[in-house]
């Protein structure tokens, strides 16, 4: 599309309808990957040769780059249309054929195979996608990000249209409130409360801020909205500033995710051309504008104070609350800062009425919650699912459960905020509350399978490692006590462990919690309390045995084989970077000490669990 | 100025002189800024203050407090290993331990005749693939200790 003039509501509905006989045709269209997963395993040189091939082969086959499809493991990831035909890990040579059966039979050999090696056609039929409700993530897979043309066929900016000329700014923050939305950002807030303070608070001059430093580690939910439908995010940031009287917004994305500062970029020109952002949007006495401001690597910026001072040009410190944002934020004015999901929500909202947002989910928790699966887990990828869906159901029937013959020990919620529930909890709903109570919290979204190799002494201090290091500094007790923590967690993965470091590490824990001033102190002890509910004997087994039990804790471990249950197979042999596993054919292996780099390739090898 | 070309100066003075007006476009400038010099010798540091008017503890302060700039020279090559958890999870703590034994550094630094520079990260929201490796431009999913050696003598 070639974007000429400015448009008004009626010109909006217009391209809308042009756009969609262009986008929904029945002529057969290829949908290609173009996140930041699949580029990695080769998809932009895929997506350059079935350009090509499209070319060559002359039947009018539409190729589109999309954003993250969700199904990251599969990747590079390919749908057919019409039909809805999945392929999974293609490779440049397979393009022709790709594209010769565009609309046509199938690919055989490129179709996702379910665990018993059955192949699957359609995207529907794959347990993956099927037990999916994509609301969020309505236009992943779907849409070319950088072509404004294809958001607005599938309704975009027409939430938007529907708060400046129908509705009145205390109308859009009531149908917020309907929603039942809360932040998804971890902390849970209502957002439509959050909007109506903003919205009541005094002053000309208020900001609308979107906070995508997503620095929770294994979470990419908000990496892939931003790279799939980044026009959602910036819908949601205008009927904010509709909502609270604002002029001027900013996006505050981290410098990790190159690819979606880009696309962003050329959505918010691409916005501007068509008057949907800039002075009298959409023909009304509206004005908006937005920029977005490149974070420097500081996990403390995710909080939303540090966050305003870092936009400000300075050391990314929180500062005491209150006067809250909504009062005081931004260089002293009203703010409103709300999380990527979250805004990304908004537009189909205010469409489609708070009430039906609010029909699907759990008492406390409306509607549906993305999480980005990752860890020991099958199917990795970013997954869409109601509030209130068991977690179950998420690992073994969406994830596909752990990879070969392992078990799920535990699986992380949260981040570094959070906190792990042990596998005979994973009946637990995702609901805020719900999962506060089985020791996590729900968090942004990122959801970490282990399996029954981790240590979760080790993983403990993984996270307290994290936290010590991203803590700013101001707080004593958060700079201090977290190192204290760490030190101790350290000694005790050493074998190093004394009997009263249990009882340590948990009065520094109520102290830290108790006297630091944001979110990251308050929090930070988290990891290691759920840790010792739910797995105090393994911390014990590490103090008075001298024993890892996960056999991770490469201090603790003797690097014997055991002749009793070596199996002769040699694989432990093969793995060895040293030459240091001494073995011959139908001979039990054995360890050379003096030769072993305390590497750990054997014990990942064994596949009987046999070194010691 | 001793480390700092005559055109990268002219360059540094241009970028000042773009944002000097703007409030809170210090962190901009210093991004800017470290793509023309690479890394914060103390010259630069006191050059911008000056430039911005700012005190040159505001600048340091800014440098030192942000992950992404950097008071030491970098290598020829940029590898940055994902330390998340879904990386950790799935055993990027042994690629880290035989990369460093193997090419003779420590993570955060550089090794001797200045051919890498070994950066461990936060996330890089490509759990997907974890292990995750990159090498400057380059994403490298699914590494092992050994993928990873092998890919890294690739960049000389």
């Amino acid at each position: 599309m070639t974007p000429t003039m400015k448009l008004d509501r009626a010109g909006l509905m217009a391209l809308r309808n042009r756009e969609r006989e262009l986008l929904d045709t029945a002529a057969p269209r290829i949908f290609c990957c173009s996140g930041t997963g699949c580029h990695a395993t080769g998809s932009l040189p895929l997506i350059e040769t079935l350009r090509e091939e499209a070319a060559r082969q002359g039947d009018g086959v539409q190729v589109i780059e999309t954003g993250c499809n969700g199904f990251c493991a599969q990747g590079p990831v390919v749908v057919s249309q019409p039909g809805g035909i999945l392929y999974c890990k293609v490779r440049v040579e397979d393009a022709a054929d790709v594209v010769a059966s565009a609309g046509g039979e199938p690919v055989e050999r490129l179709l996702y195979r379910d665990p018993s090696g059955t192949a699957v056609a359609s995207m529907d039929e794959i347990p993956f996608f099927a037990l999916q409700r994509p609301w969020t993530l309505r236009n992943k897979g779907r849409i070319d990000p950088e072509n404004i043309g294809h958001a607005i066929a599938r309704e975009g900016y027409q939430g938007l249209a529907k708060a400046l000329f129908d509705m009145a700014p205390a109308g859009i923050v009531e149908e917020m409130r309907a929603s039942g939305l809360r932040g998804r950002g971890g902390a849970g807030f209502p957002t439509g409360l959050k909007w109506k303070f903003a919205a009541a608070s005094p002053g000309d001059v208020k900001y609308v801020l979107c906070n995508a430093d997503e620095g929770d580690p294994g979470a990419f939910m908000d990496r892939s909205i931003l790279e799939s439908d980044p026009h959602a995010v910036l819908e949601g940031m205008l009927i904010a500033a509709v909502a609270i009287g604002s002029r001027q917004g900013y996006i505050y994305c981290r410098s990790e995710y190159p690819l979606a500062i880009k696309r962003l970029t050329i959505a918010i020109g691409q916005a501007r051309e068509l008057g949907l952002l800039g002075e009298n949007i959409l023909g009304s006495d509206f004005s908006f504008d937005l920029e977005i401001y490149q974070g420097a690597g500081a996990f403390v910026c995710g909080e939303e104070t540090a966050l305003m001072r870092s936009i400000e040009g300075g050391r990314g410190m929180p500062v005491p609350r209150p006067p809250f944002p909504a009062q005081k934020g931004l260089w002293g004015k009203p703010t409103i800062l709300n999380n990527v999901e979250t805004l990304a929500n908004v537009g189909r909202i205010i469409r489609l009425r708070g009430a039906h947002y609010a029909s699907v989910g759990t008492e406390g928790s409306k509607g549906t919650k993305v999480f980005a699966l990752s860890g020991d887990v099958n199917n990795i990828g970013l997954v869409e699912v109601d509030m209130g869906t068991p977690l179950s159901v998420l690992v073994n029937d969406i994830g596909g459960g752990v990879p070969g013959k392992r078990s799920c020990k535990a699986v992380q919620l949260g981040g570094p905020s959070g906190g792990s529930i042990p596998a005979h909890l994973l009946d637990t709903p995702v609901d805020y509350e719900a999962i506060s109570q089985a020791g996590a919290i729900m968090g942004s979204g990122g959801v970490i399978v282990m399996d029954d190799r981790t240590c979760m002494v080790d993983m403990a201090r993984f996270f307290m490692d994290f936290i010590q290091d991203e803590s700013c500094g101001k707080c004593t007790p958060c700079r201090e006590g977290t190192r204290r923590q760490l030190e101790i967690l350290t000694r005790i993965c050493e074998g190093k462990g004394a009997p009263g470091d249990l009882r340590t590490l948990e009065d520094l824990a109520a102290v830290i919690t108790d006297a630091s001033l944001c979110g990251l102190g308050q929090t930070a002890s988290n990891p290691i309390l759920s840790a010792l509910s739910h797995f105090r004997d393994e911390f014990e087994a590490h103090i008075n045995e001298g024993r890892c039990p996960a056999k991770r804790c490469v201090a603790l471990l003797k690097f014997e084989v055991r002749e009793d249950l070596c199996r002769k197979c040699g694989l432990c042999h093969k793995a060895c970077p040293a030459g240091a596993v001494i073995w011959g054919k139908k001979q039990v292996a054995r360890i050379d000490r003096e030769k072993c780099v305390r590497c750990l390739a054997c014990f990942q090898a064994c596949p009987f669990d046999c070194i010691e | 100025m001793t480390s700092l070309t005559p055109e990268q100066l002219a360059s540094v003075d241009a970028v000042i002189a773009e944002h000097r007006d703007i409030p809170g476009s210090l962190i901009t400038v210093l991004r800017l800024c470290q793509d023309i010099a690479g890394y914060f010798p103390l010259e630069l540091i006191l050059h911008i203050a000056d430039g911005m008017a700012l005190p040159v503890s505001k600048v340091y302060g800014v440098v030192s407090f942000y992950s992404i700039f950097s008071l030491k020279p970098k290598g020829r090559h940029t590898v940055r290993v994902c330390t998340g958890t879904a990386c950790y999870v799935r055993g990027v703590r042994e690629v880290l331990d035989r990369v460093e034994h193997r090419f003779g550094f420590k993570a955060g630094g550089t090794c001797e005749g200045g051919r890498f520079s070994l950066e461990p990260v936060r996330c890089l929201g490509a759990c997907g693939l974890a292990p995750v490796m990159v090498v400057d431009r380059d994403t490298h999913g699914g590494v092992t200790p050994d993928s990873a050696c092998a890919i890294l003598e690739e960049y000389k």
